[in-house]
């Protein structure tokens, strides 16, 4: 006897109606969710993904309805099964008992998924006794349970906590409490580890599967991550703009990927195993990039050692702790920290949220000032030191060394056209006639793979991967020597990552760039970078060129980092068991001789040539 | 097209048997696909005004009430066109007549427009003026006619009127009052002050709002510090009391014009607080912007900063919370008038008018007296709900 799936959506269409202009979100979508399995739904922004399980939760926004097809609900403990959710009043009794219950959801981001007013506790038992008549004690007892369940520490104490006290990967796993506690027959996770940083991830994803193996419950999963993807789902469906177009077992799909739009998307995202100088596929490639921008080299002199240095530059920030004790608490963001950049390399600067590497940045944009420690540039002229930099030179240093943003939607103003954009640099340094600048843009838009019209344009017409090559138009447009990318591609889809990855290659050949490359992604860092450092807690712990880091790591900060990129490949599974243990970033837990004692900074030591490692003071007494 | 299976799965499981593999195959060209907002070429090339526009457009009731407002304020220079009487016309058989309807229907058939006209007797009894409506003789109103003659904006006479009353009786639309003036008339007049005090008002408190909230924002520290805490103490204020002893303090023998500055200098002067906290909040927001950080970085001035990327972005807001600020200013000239504290006759606001309905026997006795509260609720919805649906558009990028 064959068992009927647990949802049956079929030829399902919804549509948006804004401003008069009717967009077909979903067009004729149709895919089963068995029992007891985790149904990836993969695709980039837009592709209708969301839109599929707000259509499932009866929770779609205002401006959307479904106009056909039908979400089969094959509950098992039902009789009146099967239950065509498209059919039911999204906000009625029906639709509200189902939702919470028998079926819930979990969010991209934690913070604002829990009401920060309430205790954790308070919000997780509220789920549990809207649908269960029981006294608020029985309920906490189940709570606690869960908590216990999802790896919450010391579940009698989280209770009374409020979100804000949490991590957020705490949070998540509060969140995932909340939607397990009425035991649901679905579980549909939206993008759930994307806000967190990756050995977190890896523990959460874990965590989604372990609970389903135990309670037999089915998981949708939407996420743009095909690595993420290839470790914890059983069948994968993929949309695009608002169509399936492949959908099969895990096997299947990773090993034997047939429409043009998986194939793309398996070879625009880079990863661990990539030969030296193997390039990157994106969907669409950026035209002529490289011929153009080779008319364009600036003719300027190379400095014979490097572009820039940092040499142990720290820096600490003072918070206030309360309004009227007056005490103050010292947060140490950087601490000695050193960095050189050699003229037409890339130096990478990885680790977690929090680990200080946009405090190196900014400081090296002379955004903020070190509290010790110099950073030095070099023009051609010999290393200066850019703190002493004032008026002319400073403007110098400026034109030198310039920016990109990570989001592309806050970094252009939306009230200038991309002409005036694109000529704003050059207007503040006084570059060139209006004619001159005018060819200028003209010849910025075609580096970057824009057509002249866009001049005319402004920022809202542009999505987010071409809002974020005008951002490296902007920033090439005083010929720079330097580029800081600050995690230049995270908020890009995987697609457009690679082009805009690409792009940015290219130009550093044809311009002769150097590149700072701060990001918490590994494998992007790796496809970029000549050199690697890698930051925990404001010390950077390893430091090597990419080859060596990457085949050789040695410190357990960086060796857990590696291990949890999940991989889009079958064959190389993230180790759960290896990330289960836990507190990477606490350099205090770290083994000998890398171990930290609280407050210790440890030393870089040279353990192979151009190969540095932090150790703490007990592990160099050993060596 | 869709060939998705819908066969029945087979037990599940984790080693359960493969799930169907379906690949879609309708034709696929990345290249042409490239994901845009939008395709219309009209939206690609808008400015942020004409989005501003298009999203306001979309407001019904902010655009019928933006009409309404223009028509008001277009009308203001042709007042003496559009009153049927002079400002101080005085009809001495008519004191205290009660407003006239217009009827297009007499003994069954239809007329031009016409009103009836009045007999008055004197109610010996009662001590009250009684008006008799004289059905038998309906008197065509006139329009586009030539009627009482007036100096037009002082520069010529003439007697052009858009509707003039019947050519030997009265037309009195909402009455008229104690010296038997045509309320409707005067309540034309009114509008020219009313009006324009929100106008001049908020000049000064535009003005002084930016200033400050200006200071506060972009500098911080100390300043923002002293700014915040004046703000703070001239909000703590009870508003009305100041205002009466402001305007109180204003020398007795001014002229009626300056008079009518200096209440809207004063209107002005305890308003700039809302705004400048508009100001300041929305500038701290901006700063942080990654544009604004982006030209800091490029090595931009300090006015190229406020002048380029700071004021373009918040102008439209301001603009918005400006125009919720009006209506204070005019129900506070109002408010002013009506206590007899802020303009005084001969300059005709609607406050002024409404100054006559103060006393209670003849709010009892001759209820139109009260009709200027109409154009002051109107006016204030007005600017109420056109200042919603801008600042619903103010940021078209939302």
């Amino acid at each position: 006897m064959s068992e009927t799936p647990l949802f049956s959506i079929r030829d399902l269409a919804v549509n948006f109606t804004g401003a008069g202009v009717v967009t077909q979100a979903l067009r004729g979508v149709s895919f089963d969710i068995p029992r007891g399995r985790t149904v990836a739904l993969v695709g980039e922004s837009g592709s209708g993904k969301s839109v599929t399980a707000q259509a499932m939760m009866g929770i779609l926004p205002k401006a959307a309805t479904v106009t056909a097809g039908s979400i089969l609900f094959n509950d098992p403990g039902r009789p009146d099964a099967p239950l065509d959710l498209a059919r039911l009043d999204p906000s009625g009794k029906q639709m509200r008992a189902l939702r919470g219950d028998r079926m819930t959801m979990i969010f991209q981001e934690p913070m604002s998924s829990l009401s920060p007013l309430h205790t954790v506790g308070d919000q997780v038992t509220e789920a549990y006794m809207l649908h269960n008549r029981v006294p608020p004690h029985v309920a906490r007892d189940v709570a606690e349970a869960v908590f216990e369940r999802v790896g919450l520490p010391d579940p009698a104490r989280i209770f009374n906590t409020y979100p804000f006290e949490l991590s957020g990967g705490m949070r998540q796993r509060a969140m995932i409490a909340m939607a397990l506690i009425c035991r649901p027959a679905l579980l549909i996770a939206d993008e759930p580890t994307t806000a967190l940083d990756v050995t977190t991830q890896a523990q959460i994803l874990e965590l989604i599967s372990d609970l389903q193996a135990e309670t037999g419950m089915s998981v949708l999963l939407i996420t743009h991550d095909l690595g993420v993807v290839a470790n914890v789902a059983d069948d994968v469906v993929v949309m695009y703009r608002g169509r399936i177009v492949e959908s099969g077992d895990r096997e299947t799909i990773f090993r034997n990927p047939q429409h043009p739009y998986l194939r793309a998307l398996m070879n625009a995202a880079p990863h661990f195993d990539m030969k030296p100088g193997e390039r990157l596929t994106p969907l669409r490639e950026v035209a002529d990039a490289r011929l153009l921008a080779a008319q364009a080299r600036p003719a300027t002199k190379r400095p014979a050692g490097p572009v820039l240095e940092a040499r142990d530059i720290s820096k600490t920030f003072t918070l206030r702790s309360g309004w009227f004790s007056g005490q103050t608490r010292q947060v140490r963001a950087v601490s000695n920290v050193s960095l050189t950049l050699m003229p037409g390399k890339t130096l990478g600067l990885v680790g977690e949220s929090g680990c200080g590497k946009t405090t190196v940045s900014r400081m090296i944009m002379r955004a903020i000032t070190p509290d010790s420690g110099a950073i030095r540039y070099d023009d051609g002229d010999g290393l200066r030191d850019i703190s002493t930099l004032k008026g002319k030179d400073l403007m110098r240093y400026r034109r030198a060394v310039q920016f990109i943003f990570q989001d592309p939607y806050g970094s252009l103003n939306p009230r200038m056209t991309v002409y005036q954009l694109l000529t704003e640099p050059m207007r503040i340094h006084n570059v060139g006639t209006e004619q001159e600048q005018f060819e200028r843009a003209s010849m910025l838009l075609a580096m970057v793979g824009l057509d002249r019209h866009a001049l005319r344009r402004y920022p809202h017409s542009f999505s987010g991967g071409q809002r974020q090559r005008l951002g490296i138009a902007r920033a090439l447009a005083l010929s720079p020597q330097v580029l800081l990318c600050d995690e230049p591609v995270s908020a890009l889809d995987v697609s457009v990552q690679a082009q805009v990855l690409n792009l940015l290659k290219d130009l550093q050949q044809a311009l002769d760039l150097s590149y700072i490359f701060v990001s918490h992604n590994l494998a992007v860092v790796d496809y970029m970078a000549d050199d690697i450092a890698v930051m925990c807690r404001g010390h950077i712990v390893e430091q090597a060129p990419r080859e060596v880091l990457f085949n050789a790591p040695l410190h357990p900060y960086t060796q857990a980092l590696l291990a949890a990129v999940p991989a889009p490949d079958l064959d190389h599974p993230l180790d759960f068991a290896k990330l289960r243990s836990g507190r990477f970033s606490e350099p205090t837990q770290w083994p000998e001789p890398y171990r930290l004692a609280c407050g210790e900074a440890g030393a870089m030591r040279e353990v192979a040539p151009q190969h540095y490692v932090r150790l703490g003071e007990a592990g160099r007494a050993a060596a | 097209m869709s060939t998705t299976p819908t066969m029945a799965f087979p037990p599940t499981g984790r080693d359960a048997p493969k799930t169907p593999h379906f690949v879609d195959d309708a034709p696929f060209d990345p290249g042409a696909s490239e994901p845009t907002v939008n395709e219309d070429e009209r939206y690609l090339r808008a400015s942020a005004l004409t989005l501003i526009w298009w999203k306001f457009r979309r407001h019904r009731l902010a655009v019928i009430s933006a009409l309404v407002l223009v028509a008001l304020y277009a009308s203001l220079p042709f007042v003496e066109l559009i009153a049927p009487y002079g400002l101080t016309k005085r009809h001495g058989d008519f004191l205290y007549a009660p407003p006239q309807t217009i009827h297009i229907l007499h003994e069954g058939s239809l007329h031009r427009p016409f009103v009836y006209p009045y007999s008055f007797t004197f109610n010996e009894e009662t001590f009250t003026r009684d008006y008799k409506v004289d059905m038998s003789r309906p008197q065509p109103i006139r329009f586009f006619c030539s009627g009482e003659p007036y100096r037009f904006w002082g520069l010529f006479d003439a007697s052009f009127h858009l509707v003039c009353p019947p050519k030997d009786g009265e037309m009195f639309l909402l009455g008229t009052d104690r010296l038997g003036r045509d309320m409707f008339s005067r309540i034309i007049y009114g509008a020219r002050i009313s009006l324009t005090v929100g106008l001049v008002g908020i000049a000064v408190s535009f003005a002084l709002g930016l200033f400050f909230g200006g200071l506060a924002g972009y500098l911080g520290g100390w300043v923002d510090n002293v700014i915040q805490r004046l703000i703070e103490i001239l909000r703590s204020l009870p508003e009305l009391p100041l205002w009466l002893a402001l305007s109180a303090a204003l020398p007795a023998n001014w002229s009626p014009l300056l008079v009518f500055f200096g209440i809207t200098i004063i209107l002005g002067l305890l308003d700039w607080p809302g705004l400048a906290r508009a100001v300041r909040s929305k500038l701290l927001a901006l700063r942080e912007e990654d544009y604004v950080k982006a030209a800091e970085l490029m090595g931009a001035s300090r006015s190229r900063i406020i002048g380029r990327h700071l004021i373009p972005n918040f102008m439209s807001h301001l603009i918005a919370s400006a125009t919720l600020s009006i209506p204070s200013m005019i129900l506070g000239e109002t408010a002013l008038s009506f206590l007899g504290l802020g303009l005084r006759p001969p300059i005709t606001s609607w406050g002024v008018l409404l100054n006559e309905a103060q006393n209670l026997a003849a709010v009892n006795l001759y209820p139109w007296l009260l009709a200027p509260i109409i154009p002051v609720v109107i006016v204030v919805l007005a600017f109420n709900f056109m200042g919603d649906g801008l600042r619903d558009a103010a940021d078209p990028y939302h």
